[in-house]
């Protein structure tokens, strides 16, 4: 007959193995073995540092550490505490929102639903935000000294006639500003891919309604990204509750009496204070629980900035789910 | 932004529909250019008020290009020159003074593949409604339930107006997008290919629905199925290549056609 059979071209399968493999898949088996290992690997390196960490300094963590304004001596472990730092952190990552989410989202709208593909203009501003992103942190550092401290600040004295300084010095506003700029490619790129995601489909079917551009983007656009611009947000949090180089220059401080209750105060930090700790201790076996609990409430205190902001998303999702 | 508000769009006084009536589109040597590629060859055509048009021809004959021109949605692309004109109503659409806005009040459109918003069934509706500024919640129930019940939708999601439109199978999610389409009272509504990616059932419901649409609005429908031209339109127009090949009543284009590749795509000798 003419008819072709597959068994004239494949090898005969032995009876009782109909779909099994014919043999151990050794280079299946090697290279699955190896991504395990690899996730094994980074599990266990994240297991040693928090292990270390929880075991040197779970002595020192009290509720009294939490919850205490330290006197000058951060170094007698009965009277010190964390509370102005947990404060200070806290605060100036919360202003930092204030400003990063907007501009940021605003940008990656421009860039994703306005700007013609072909412009000059657009290319220039791509690379921007992309070279934004390599900047190292210490040169945030400097440039908010530089422009908000002494450029802003200053001038806004001058403006204000105050006698001596109050903008033109470092203050929670310029720290948390610097910290937008430093954050502000992290939230343009997430906002811009879930933008992306949007099928375009949608957009079409809203202007073929009689609906203008920045209404389909504030009607049916952004409502979908929300979830997107979240995790820039949670990307962005988690990024500046550690940083310490933009902060240094620019709002934060060696010790503060009491906690910061002004955008132009100065305000104390868990990571310069772990800096501190380390660097200027007179006893360092002493210190050395105080610093291990120092860097455990900030990991804490990120973790918890962080599920609150997952918790949030986690409800917008779920809202957009039911309603439809 | 708009100096001229369209008047009601009518083409005759009287309610007389068919052929003989005055055009409510008339179509003026448009041709079309993407960049340097011309996509639209000087196409000239009436289409008339309250009457099933179809546009047919192979891919990539122009046949989407063209009816996409009627709502100004080739605006969107970048790139694109069109000459000629277009008059609705008696206006061109293409006049500086035209606020496009309006103008897509007017002319609806219902895509190929079905695109409801991730909202519930009655928002899907009312979109349109809360857009041009209806806010009290009777008369939007009122017509959220009227454009429902006029795309055979209602009996099925009447019960779940507010559950998510994207629970839909892709039958009713295209008879939703047609009654969102049809929510804000256009006059004309065109449709690209509206019952391509259904199946055969979901495909008869929609042409059912054409039929029953035709009363109320005049519908201008891009189709590569020749036996749904056939069965739904009073009007064809024969595409090839961004020419218009033949335009004139259904029934003589497909059994008595007067040029030749007319004849040899409607007899299936090729497209």
């Amino acid at each position: 007959m003419n008819t072709l059979t597959p068994s004239q071209y494949l090898p005969e399968t032995p009876p009782g193995r109909h779909f099994r493999a014919e043999k151990f898949d050794v280079g299946s088996f090697f290279f699955s073995g190896l991504t395990g290992l690899a996730t094994l690997f980074i599990l266990a390196i994240l297991g040693v540092i928090l292990t270390n960490i929880i075991l040197n300094g779970w002595s020192a963590l009290s509720w009294h550490f939490v919850s205490t304004i330290p006197k000058k001596d951060f170094f007698d472990a009965a009277t010190t505490g964390v509370l102005p730092m947990i404060v200070g952190t806290t605060i100036r990552v919360f202003v930092m929102t204030i400003f990063v989410i907007p501009v940021g989202v605003i940008t990656a709208i421009y860039l994703t639903e306005y700007a013609p593909n072909t412009s000059i203009i657009t290319r220039v501003i791509r690379a921007a935000v992309n070279n934004l992103a390599g900047v190292p942190s210490i040169v945030f550092g400097l440039f908010g000294l530089g422009f908000f401290i002494h450029f802003i600040g200053k001038n806004l004295d001058t403006l204000l006639h105050h006698p001596s300084a109050v903008w033109g010095q470092p203050a929670l506003i310029w720290a948390a500003l610097t910290l937008a700029i430093m954050t502000l490619p992290v939230v343009i790129v997430a906002t811009e891919e879930s933008l992306k995601a949007i099928p375009p489909g949608l957009r079409e079917a809203s202007l073929a309604l009689g609906a203008t551009k920045l209404e389909t983007i504030l009607r049916i656009v952004l409502p979908q990204a929300l979830p997107g611009i979240l995790t820039g947000g949670i990307l962005a949090v988690s990024r500046a509750a550690g940083e310490v180089a933009p902060i240094l220059f620019t709002g934060v401080a060696y010790y503060m009496a009491s906690l910061p209750s002004r955008l132009s105060d100065q305000f104390m930090d868990l990571g310069y204070h772990v800096f501190v700790l380390s660097t200027q201790s007179p006893n360092i076996d002493q210190t050395r629980p105080l610093l291990y609990a120092t860097v455990l409430v900030l990991l804490i205190l990120t973790l918890a900035l962080n599920i609150v902001a997952i918790l949030i998303r986690a409800r917008v999702r779920k809202k957009m789910r039911a309603l439809g | 932004m708009a100096d001229i508000s369209l008047p009601k769009i009518t083409a005759t006084a009287t309610a007389a529909a068919g052929p003989s009536a005055r055009p409510l589109i008339q179509i003026e040597s448009v041709s079309l250019y993407y960049g340097a590629s011309q996509a639209l060859k000087t196409i000239s055509l009436p289409l008339a008020e309250k009457v099933v048009t179809a546009f047919i021809g192979p891919s990539g004959c122009g046949k989407s290009t063209l009816l996409r021109c009627l709502n100004r949605m080739n605006d969107l692309i970048d790139n694109v020159r069109i000459e000629g004109s277009i008059r609705i109503g008696g206006h061109d659409i293409y006049d500086r003074d035209v606020d496009v806005i309006e103008l897509r009040k007017r002319v609806g459109m219902v895509f190929q593949k079905s695109n409801p918003f991730p909202k519930s069934i009655y928002e899907n509706v009312a979109y349109g409604l809360r857009l041009h500024g209806l806010r009290n919640p009777a008369a939007l129930d009122e017509a959220v339930e009227k454009s429902l019940q006029q795309s055979a939708l209602w009996e099925e999601v009447k019960d779940r107006l507010h559950s998510s439109a994207l629970g839909l199978s892709g039958g009713q999610q295209q008879r939703l997008c047609i009654a969102r389409a049809i929510a804000i009272r256009p006059e004309i509504i065109l449709m690209d290919e509206p019952a391509s990616a259904l199946d055969p059932i979901a495909t008869a419901r929609i042409e059912e629905l054409i039929l029953d649409l035709k009363k109320d609005f005049t519908i201008v429908i891009v189709t590569h199925n020749m036996q749904q031209a056939a069965r739904i339109s009073d009007q064809t127009a024969f595409f090839y290549i961004g020419e218009l090949v033949e335009f004139g009543p259904t029934g003589r284009i497909f059994t008595n056609p007067t040029q030749k590749r007319t004849e040899d795509y409607v007899t299936g000798r090729f497209g």
